[in-house]
């Protein structure tokens, strides 16, 4: 027994003594940085070029996030015939019409409306997904998640683990609109993701830009986990962005890397992506100061080599989200890139997010971090 | 959507046909008796009370008055959100006037109040002006909730106004412990917690009526059918659409929700119920001109010609004043009436747009009550010394 712990003891601290062994860095940021490619000089919707993304070869058109969510949706139920898409007012097109046309095509069997009851929405997804089918529910609002949230905590994460294997839930998509979105008030602009971060078992995933939707959302879908997708719905009309048509996936857990930088490392995910691009361009205009954007893409499981490699290349790290900043998922990275990077960094990780007080409506302007809080930050970092 | 105009319809006609009117006196004086045949009420494990209610003209008028602002105000809120000045979710009560105007009739201020988002018209039937209500749409200081709260979350504590939720069914446990407080405080008084036929599929109240009944708390639950939850009719979304009955043990009422005479009489003798043997599942049966929303059209998930119906036959406004009409009503004075009530509520949305936006620290003001050793984070993670400061006095 002893001797079993010691020898756990023993592999942690030889772990921990590799990681920090900056011999290897050099060797796993080359392949990294080789494998994603950067972009976005002029337009501030980045456009991605992941080569591991498998293309089908298709041509691709100029589509907004919602119809890219409807295409993956459309592909989903065309390519696994157990798939439904049920939710609140789902049948019409949605209340962000991305469900549009879905129920004249494959019938009312398949996508269906729902009662007004978030907790029997999820339940009821985690049963049928336990079945084998896949089940893509719908909570018209993030802010409306929290009636399921038992299910999703206890009863969607917990379902294999608990069952030895036997069981399990990983047809199970939950698919919600998040964010910020200009007049949303307390209850239609919360970003809830972190509250989901801290559950094993679930996985977390946030698309930036339509073409990233489309794919992560058919990864999410065929993960064999349950995935909660979070959509930035302020994206949904406004981001428009070139989109393979046809069938392909983004994977999970993989973040990407926007635009190259030397200076700064700033991390995040979801509509707040594009500030960072917005504030990085600015940045670089106006101060000479070279960042490295990165969207981390999944939140859970979050793409730790990547945000590692960056920071060991610019020494400086920034996260920013629109949650409040007390325990938002920023501290995670914030924490676990301290730990990794700590005798690299030359300045202490800042996260720029939320404030600590309900989502305002009148106040939202100062509440959100936005660009211009951003320039300030990037500014006193690099003195 | 055919079969449901068709109910519609049906319970329509069979209000006119019954609708006789008799008088006490020749000459309708302002206090005289006037004795009105409602819409029978249906009933679920209890007793329907009588569908002969007595009124007066000035009570008519009071309704009619109060009816009338509501409608102005929410068709002002409409057309400033369309200029653009209301921003955010506004959801109006317009149609649905007389199940407030007969609930409010019936109950008193010191009984407890909570609805859901559809809580204009509730802040002025407790006490608040209409134009607190417009500089709340506008998001300015002067508004029922300082301009904090917007559209959905209106409160007036003096008048046991408790919101304004934004959250579906939430505010329903909510009415529970509302009313349990009066009843352990041996108040007269009452608890209405008011939901929408949407929001009657939510587990939390099933919960709610589950701990009243045991408890005996003298709650009224009220589902306000207006037939759609957002997009779906009713037919859609509720297995049995009979929400009176849906209290299982809990007994029901089910009322013309369009009629206020008739909602003051189901509502009077909910109360009487209420405090004497527990809760009681009241029905209003009504219906609101405008979609869900402002962001709503209203018209995708019902026809037009259902909506004209509706405005045409059973009207509340209309329907109380054809009987201060056909009772004596001098037309005159309901027209001057009219115009004073517009005159009241565009000069409220004239002091709104005047009015001041609530300065930036209010923004970490009432987080948290004594905030000592508490300390509100700001964008760049910097501390900021939160403020409990009720009265927003600087």
């Amino acid at each position: 027994m002893m001797s079993s712990v010691q020898g756990l003891f023993s592999i942690r601290l030889q772990t921990a003594i590799f990681s920090t062994n900056y011999k290897y860095i050099p060797a796993v940021f080359a392949s990294v940085a080789g494998r994603f490619i950067h972009h976005s000089p002029e337009c501030s919707f980045a456009t991605n070029l992941d080569s591991d993304a498998k293309d089908t070869g298709n041509p691709s058109r100029k589509i907004n996030l919602c119809n890219a969510v409807n295409d993956a949706l459309n592909i989903a139920l065309d390519t696994n015939p157990t798939a439904c898409v049920f939710g609140e007012d789902v049948g019409f097109g949605g209340v962000f019409r991305c469900t549009v046309g879905l129920m004249e095509r494959y019938g009312r069997e398949r996508v269906f409306n729902t009662p007004l009851c978030e907790q029997g929405i999820v339940g009821f997804g985690i049963g049928l997904a336990a079945m084998g089918h896949t089940a893509i529910a719908e909570i018209q609002f993030a802010d409306y998640i929290f009636p399921a949230f038992d299910q999703l905590v206890n009863e969607a994460a917990k379902y294999r683990y608990r069952s030895g294997g036997t069981f399990d839930c990983g047809g199970l998509t939950v698919r919600s609109p998040y964010g910020a979105v200009g007049h949303g008030g307390h209850y239609h602009s919360q970003s809830p993701e972190a509250f989901f971060t801290h559950v094993p078992g679930l996985k977390v995933v946030i698309p930036s830009s339509p073409r990233e939707a489309k794919g992560l959302l058919l990864a999410a879908i065929r993960d064999p986990n349950p995935v909660i997708f979070f959509e930035p719905k302020m994206l949904y009309r406004t981001s428009v962005e070139e989109v393979p048509e046809g069938d392909f996936e983004i994977p999970l857990g993989r973040a990407r890397i926007l635009r190259e930088g030397s200076d700064i490392t700033l991390v995040g995910w979801g509509q707040q992506v594009l500030v960072l691009e917005q504030a990085a361009k600015m940045v670089k205009d106006k101060l000479r100061i070279s960042c490295e954007v990165i969207d981390v893409r999944t939140l859970q499981p979050w793409d730790v080599l990547t945000v590692e490699a960056s920071v060991n290349k610019t020494g400086r790290l920034l996260v920013s989200h629109e949650a409040p900043i007390t325990s938002g998922f920023g501290a995670e990275i914030v924490a676990t890139i301290s730990k990794r990077c700590f005798l690299r960094l030359e300045a202490p990780p800042l996260r720029v997010c939320g404030m600590d007080t309900p989502f305002p409506l009148v106040y939202e302007d100062m509440y959100m971090p936005s660009v211009q809080r951003w320039q300030n930050y990037c500014r006193s970092r690099q003195s | 959507m055919i079969a449901l105009s068709a109910a519609l319809r049906a319970s329509q006609a069979a209000c006119t046909s019954s609708n006789a009117i008799f008088r006490t006196m020749s000459a309708a004086a302002a206090s005289d008796k006037i004795l009105i045949e409602v819409q029978p009420f249906s009933a679920h494990k209890i007793e329907a009370p009588s569908n002969k209610v007595e009124t007066t003209l000035s009570e008519l008028r009071a309704h009619y008055l109060f009816m009338y602002r509501m409608r102005r105000m929410e068709i002002a809120a409409d057309m400033m959100y369309k200029a653009k000045l209301i921003r955010g979710f506004c959801h109006l009560y317009d149609g649905q006037e007389a199940v407030l105007t007969g609930i409010e009739a019936a109950l008193t201020k010191q009984d407890s109040i909570v609805t859901s988002y559809r809580d204009h018209c509730h802040h002025i039937s407790r006490g608040g002006t209409i134009e607190e209500v417009m500089a709340e749409l506008f998001g300015r200081s002067t508004g029922a909730t300082k301009g904090l709260g917007g559209s959905m979350h209106m409160y007036n504590r003096k008048a046991n106004f408790y919101g304004g939720n934004g959250i579906v069914g939430a505010q329903i446990p909510l009415g529970a412990g509302l009313a349990f407080a009066h009843k352990y405080r041996k108040e007269p008084n009452v608890a209405i917690t008011m939901y929408g036929d949407g929001a009657a599929n939510q587990g939390q109240k099933y919960e709610a009526l589950n701990m009243a009944a045991l408890w005996n708390i003298p709650i009224i639950f009220v589902c306000e059918n207006n037939h759609y939850g957002m997009g779906t009719a009713e037919w859609r979304h509720a297995k049995n659409s009979s929400f009176y009955t849906r209290g299982d043990f809990v007994p029901g009422l089910k009322a013309d929700g369009m009629d206020v005479l008739a909602v003051k009489q189901v509502v009077s003798y909910a109360k009487k119920y209420a405090l004497e043997h527990g809760p009681i599942i009241l029905e209003l049966d009504t219906y609101r001109y405008h979609g869900h929303s402002m962001s709503d059209p209203g018209s995708t998930y019902r026809s037009r010609d259902e909506i004209n119906a509706m405005r045409t036959e059973r009207d509340p406004i209309e329907r109380v004043k054809k009987l201060l009409l056909a009772n004596g009503f001098d037309a005159a004075e309901l027209k001057k009436m009219d115009k004073e009530v517009k005159k009241e509520v565009d000069d409220a949305v004239e002091k709104a747009k005047a009015a001041p936006i609530p300065p930036d620290h209010w923004l970490w003001k009432n987080v948290y009550a004594a905030p000592a050793n508490t300390e509100l984070r700001k964008v760049d993670g910097g501390y900021n010394t939160p403020d409990y400061d009720p009265e927003y006095k600087n």
